[in-house]
């Protein structure tokens, strides 16, 4: 419903997706005008970085389209439209996912698609078939490391009600982080973000090991290949989240 | 005298209004802080390949990431704060009641936008610009005239950006939905502030640019000062004199707007 009533009104809905891809577009932007100043950043090239930046950017696009709306839970607990959700027939993460679904955000997984069909016209790769099936492997799996961290943050709103913006810190932040070579940040840094958030398996360790890098805190190489895992265990997580945040919401009661 | 006393009235209710939100300053002091850090270790190789980028040496280029992070919110780079109510005033007709009260619309508004700009720069920008100081070698400056200099420049920069926020909203008179708009001048604004890029690192003509628009009063203007990138009462005074010069022209912008708009534009819903 929410697809058909956004499209019925063409011209401001290609408005809204042009937006989107434009406000995304600005990251790269960015990135573009650090490597107009120099030629590599952490010993990275521009063609690899926009490899990293595709690779998490695709993935958080496919999130982003799915569970954008999950942000404002937050406002659904304030303002008791909540309820609404709980007394309905079908499990209120969906409700609460498909409700004022934005259909605009598809501008930002098209904008990563772009950036990440252009570096791999740019890289110089041997490329062998497990290479290019880790390829999409680490897209959907990236996608589902991203949803985890979207539910589980959600599901800390049920506490925190206006604290929506903490969540950014982790998913606008855990983007913007990884579409950068992991030898630009701190030793401790990478460590958190691959053992306690595991923000690493979304698009570091597979892309590196596609790109043909060693990971900077020396791990086995065969850990490109457990991002499914590691979105599974995630996903498992977030969901237990979120049945003790529902379990424990009390309506406003206005 | 009794309407400056209206005027302070209502920037305290500002100050008030975001000072309910205890969680969410909270949550928002964390996620600056967050992107500090982020934005810093990218600054740091990038000024490792390019020393001296932009005239800044690289305790100067982290101390810049980590007063974008604080003034932030203050500036209001990322939301369009009272723009977003307005906006909806004037869609609803609300607004013909805001042009019928004694006070000034344009003055109240920017009474209410001193208050939150005022709680946010204590409450949100005091912890990021700390937390920085802490984790990296930062060129924060020990003369207490500069941070006033500081100060003074940060002022000028909510007045400047109130300015741009005002003239935005005031299109919804026409356009009947402005949120497209403010949309829109919040992706140039982020862009041309120089929240993501110093201006003085952004590269050719571009760069040149982006000096000279209003967006460059809001950071960069109090960035330099800070950094002691301009020290000294005539750099100091060239500085305000931009700022105050574009919150001239576009306060202006923004009287003559309004008053055009309330002459010919038929209120929806009266």
């Amino acid at each position: 419903m929410w697809i058909r009533s956004t499209l019925v009104y063409r011209t401001s809905f290609a408005a809204a997706v042009l937006t989107n891809f434009l406000v995304t577009a600005l990251d790269f932007v960015v990135i573009w005008m650090m490597f107009s100043q120099a030629t590599s950043l952490g010993g990275y090239s521009f063609a690899e970085t926009a490899f990293l930046y595709g690779t998490a950017s695709v993935s958080f696009g496919i999130t982003a389209l799915l569970l954008g709306s999950v942000d404002d839970l937050g406002l659904r607990v304030r303002d008791g439209s909540l309820d609404a959700f709980l007394v309905r027939p079908a499990p209120v993460l969906v409700q609460v996912a498909a409700d004022r679904f934005g259909l605009r955000r598809l501008g930002r997984f098209l904008q990563g698609a772009l950036v990440l069909g252009w570096s791999l016209t740019r890289l110089d790769l041997d490329w062998t078939l497990v290479k290019l099936l880790l390829l999409p492997v680490m897209l959907l799996s990236g996608a589902a490391i991203f949803g985890a961290v979207y539910v589980a943050g959600a599901a800390f709103q049920f506490w925190a009600q206006d604290a929506a913006e903490a969540q950014s810190a982790f998913t606008f932040g855990g983007l913007t982080l990884l579409q950068y070579p992991p030898t630009v940040f701190a030793r401790d840094f990478v460590i958190g973000v691959t053992f306690v958030v595991p923000l690493a398996f979304v698009n570091w360790l597979p892309a590196l090991y596609v790109l043909g890098r060693p990971y900077p805190i020396g791990l086995p190489w065969w850990l490109a290949f457990t991002p499914p895992l590691v979105a599974a265990g995630s996903c498992v997580l977030a969901g237990l989240a979120w049945r003790a945040g529902v379990r424990s919401y009390r309506s406003t009661g206005s | 005298m009794g309407s400056c006393r209206v005027y302070a009235a209502v920037a305290a209710g500002g100050f008030r209004r975001y000072a309910t939100y205890r969680s969410a300053t909270a949550a928002g002091v964390f996620t600056n802080t967050v992107f500090g850090f982020i934005v810093a270790y990218t600054y740091l190789a990038l000024w490792d390949e390019r020393p001296g980028l932009g005239g800044y040496d690289q305790a100067q280029a982290l101390t810049y990431v980590w007063i974008g992070q604080a003034l932030a919110q203050a500036l209001s780079m990322f939301n369009a704060g009272f723009a977003v109510d307005m906006v909806a005033r004037i869609r609803n007709g609300d607004i013909a009641v805001d042009l019928y009260r004694p006070v000034d619309l344009q003055l109240w508004y920017l009474a209410g936008d001193l208050g939150r700009a005022a709680f946010q720069l204590f409450s949100r920008g005091l912890v990021p610009l700390t937390v920085g100081a802490l984790a990296f070698p930062l060129a924060l400056p020990g003369d207490p005239v500069v941070w006033l200099e500081f100060l003074g420049a940060v002022v000028l920069a909510v007045v400047v950006s109130f300015a741009i926020r005002y003239v935005l909203a005031l299109s919804a008179f026409w356009l009947l939905d402005g949120s497209g708009v403010l949309q829109f001048g919040g992706l140039v604004g982020m862009f041309f502030t120089g929240l993501l890029l110093p201006l003085n690192a952004m590269p050719g003509a571009l760069g040149d640019i982006a000096r000279v628009l209003p967006w460059a009063s809001l950071l960069q203007m109090p960035a330099d000062i800070l950094l002691g990138a301009r020290s000294g009462a005539a750099e100091v005074l060239m500085a305000y004199a931009f700022q105050a010069g574009w919150a001239v022209v576009l306060l202006a912008a923004g009287r003559l707007l309004q008053s055009s708009a309330t002459r010919k534009v038929v209120l929806q819903g009266g």
